[in-house]
């Protein structure tokens, strides 16, 4: 990583917000082309590390660059976590795809049949041809964050930030957006910062892992970083790394024997980090 | 209809019809119905001050415009945009109680304010507006797009523009040059109706987003032609047919709207 210029490079990243530190010194670095989870469970700061990214949170101290000339906005793809789409807006499927590819740019949209082939490319690639024409609005959940993947990455970004692009999406939607993401960025050369707060169905993709705990990151790669020991120094108390029916599920101490027992009964639904 | 007197009426009517069709899909895409009811009411009272000091309405009308816009868009963070309206109309209204006392203007000029003047405009009057609208539309055109995916998602557009804000401003600005072009033309209360009733309708009709902006201008600029020559033929206020216009516009988005859910499900 050091001979190739990093895509990403975050420096002890420190913010507060409303008077409470939510990062602490959090750093990492993602180089073209990787793919990293950004794991941690609910309020870790997750959405807050991608927005300070996204530079709408200020650092108060440490520093984020992108690779020369990405500024956000060009080269930076982004789906937000939260987003709430009208569904009285005039707008298929295909127009929010089109609109990720120039929707940036002044004056009027002149019908153009590269830009066209690009966002059917694009909506084929996410498997979202079969709502294309669909008003956005109306669409469910889990095609509506197939669309925003599709609207992020139209514009090949060399960085793409995705906050929980997996929640709405079934299993087997997981697995086909993750094998989608990880394909294309290598295809592209994109680096990729996923958040979630299960790193489970992202082990078999993932290059790297960020994994955020009250605001401290520990990063680098998953089998380095998703241990008993590690992850038991972040948090400042003892957790463990249980690994059951091929999944990984981080417990406190005194929670995890209750959690295998759990996990035995019904590996479906396994929740749960401290 | 079409006598001479009459073709400075249909053409300004025209003109300001497509500025408010056009920037009407804006504000009902951006869901700022309740701002763009303030801004233009707002503003009257600034035609009030006008004449009180002897100047060309207009200007009233543009500095309550601006005041307005820099109320609204400093007061308002996130989703406090009703608030912020709801604020301004409360303090421009008051003032112009103050100013109406003050003047002394007729009653026939407010009225004229509130429910539009179309008939009997001179041509300097059409001329000053025609310049001034092709301002409003071309700004409009440039930021069509990014005001568009504002939309969709502010999120999305500060991400793909580094940041916005500034596309609020710019969309406030708009209305604000709107407000002024329409007002003396259709009133402070009725051009509201033009904005919002053909842009409603128009997006029940099409799922493309500019098709919706077209239809918007379209229906605008036939109610207002509608109006016209209502009004010629029953001797009724045009402001009447303006405002029926307007909301059958409404209605019919509506009652489209719930037909195309119950048909798709
Ligand atoms: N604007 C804000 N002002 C004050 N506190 C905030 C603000 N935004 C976020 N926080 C706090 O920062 C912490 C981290 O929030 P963040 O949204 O980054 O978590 P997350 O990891 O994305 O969580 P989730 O998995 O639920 O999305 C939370 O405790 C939250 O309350
Ligand atoms: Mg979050």
């Amino acid at each position: 990583m050091s001979t190739v210029a990093a895509a990403l490079t975050v420096e002890r990243a420190c913010v507060e917000l409303g008077g409470r530190p939510i990062l602490r010194e959090v750093s990492f670095q993602l180089a073209p082309g990787e793919f990293c989870g950004l794991i941690g469970s609910n309020g870790s700061g997750k959405t807050t590390l991608l927005r300070a990214i996204l530079g709408f949170v200020r650092l108060d101290s440490g520093q984020i660059r992108l690779a020369d000339g990405t500024t956000a906005g060009r080269l930076v793809g982004y789906v937000p976590q939260k987003i709430a789409l009208d569904p009285g807006l005039p707008l298929r499927a295909r127009d929010v795809v089109a609109l990720g590819l120039d929707g940036a740019r002044l004056g009027p949209a002149l019908p153009s049949r590269r830009r066209a082939e690009q966002v059917e490319q694009m909506l084929h690639a996410v498997g979202a041809e079969a709502f294309a024409d669909q008003r956005v609005g109306l669409l469910s959940g889990g095609q509506q964050q197939r669309v925003l993947v599709a609207h992020a990455l139209v514009r090949r970004p060399r960085l793409l930030l995705l906050d929980e692009p997996l929640a709405n999406l079934d299993v087997r939607s997981t697995a086909e957006i993750v094998a989608l993401l990880r394909r294309l960025s290598r295809e592209y050369g994109a680096a990729v910062l996923l958040s979630a707060h299960d790193m489970n169905p992202l082990l078999p993709a993932m290059d790297r892992i960020v994994y955020l705990a009250h605001g401290s990151a520990v990063a680098g790669k998953a089998e380095e970083v998703v241990r008993t020991e590690v992850l038991s120094e972040l948090y400042g108390y003892h957790v463990d790394v249980v690994r059951v029916h091929g999944r990984v599920v981080v417990v406190a101490a005194e929670a995890s024997d209750q959690i295998r027992a759990a996990v035995a009964r019904d590996p479906v639904h396994t929740a749960s980090v401290p | 209809m079409f006598a001479p007197f009459m073709v400075h009426a249909w053409l300004l009517a025209t003109i300001v019809a497509l500025v408010s069709g056009a920037i009407g899909f804006f504000v009902v895409a951006r869901r700022a119905a309740f701002p763009a009811h303030a801004l233009p009411l707002g503003a009257f009272p600034g035609a009030a001050a006008a004449s009180l000091l002897g100047v060309n309405q207009l200007l009233g009308l543009a500095v309550f415009c601006a005041l307005g816009v820099l109320v609204i868009s400093q007061l308002q963070r996130g989703e406090r945009r009703e608030v912020a309206s709801a604020l301004w109309l409360a303090l421009s209204l008051a003032a112009g109680v103050l100013l109406l006392s003050l003047s002394g203007v007729y009653a026939q000029s407010i009225n004229g304010l509130l429910f539009g003047q179309v008939l009997g405009v001179s041509r300097e009057q059409v001329v000053s507006v025609a310049v001034l609208s092709v301002g409003a539309l071309g700004v409009l055109a440039l930021f069509a797009r990014p005001l568009l995916l504002d939309s969709l998602s502010g999120e999305l557009a500060a991400a793909a523009l580094g940041r916005t804000g500034r596309l609020e401003w710019i969309f406030l600005a708009m209305l604000a040059l709107t407000t002024v072009i329409a007002v003396p033309v259709v009133g402070a209360l009725l051009v509201f109706t033009l904005m919002v009733g053909p842009a409603s309708a128009a997006r029940a009709f099409t799922n493309r987003p500019w098709r919706a902006l077209a239809g918007s201008v379209a229906l605008s600029v036939a109610s207002v032609w509608g109006a016209i020559a209502l009004a010629y033929l029953t001797n009724w206020p045009v402001g009447l047919f303006v405002g029926l216009l307007g909301a059958a516009c409404y209605v019919s988005g509506r009652l489209r709207s719930a037909g195309a859910v119950a048909q798709a499900g």
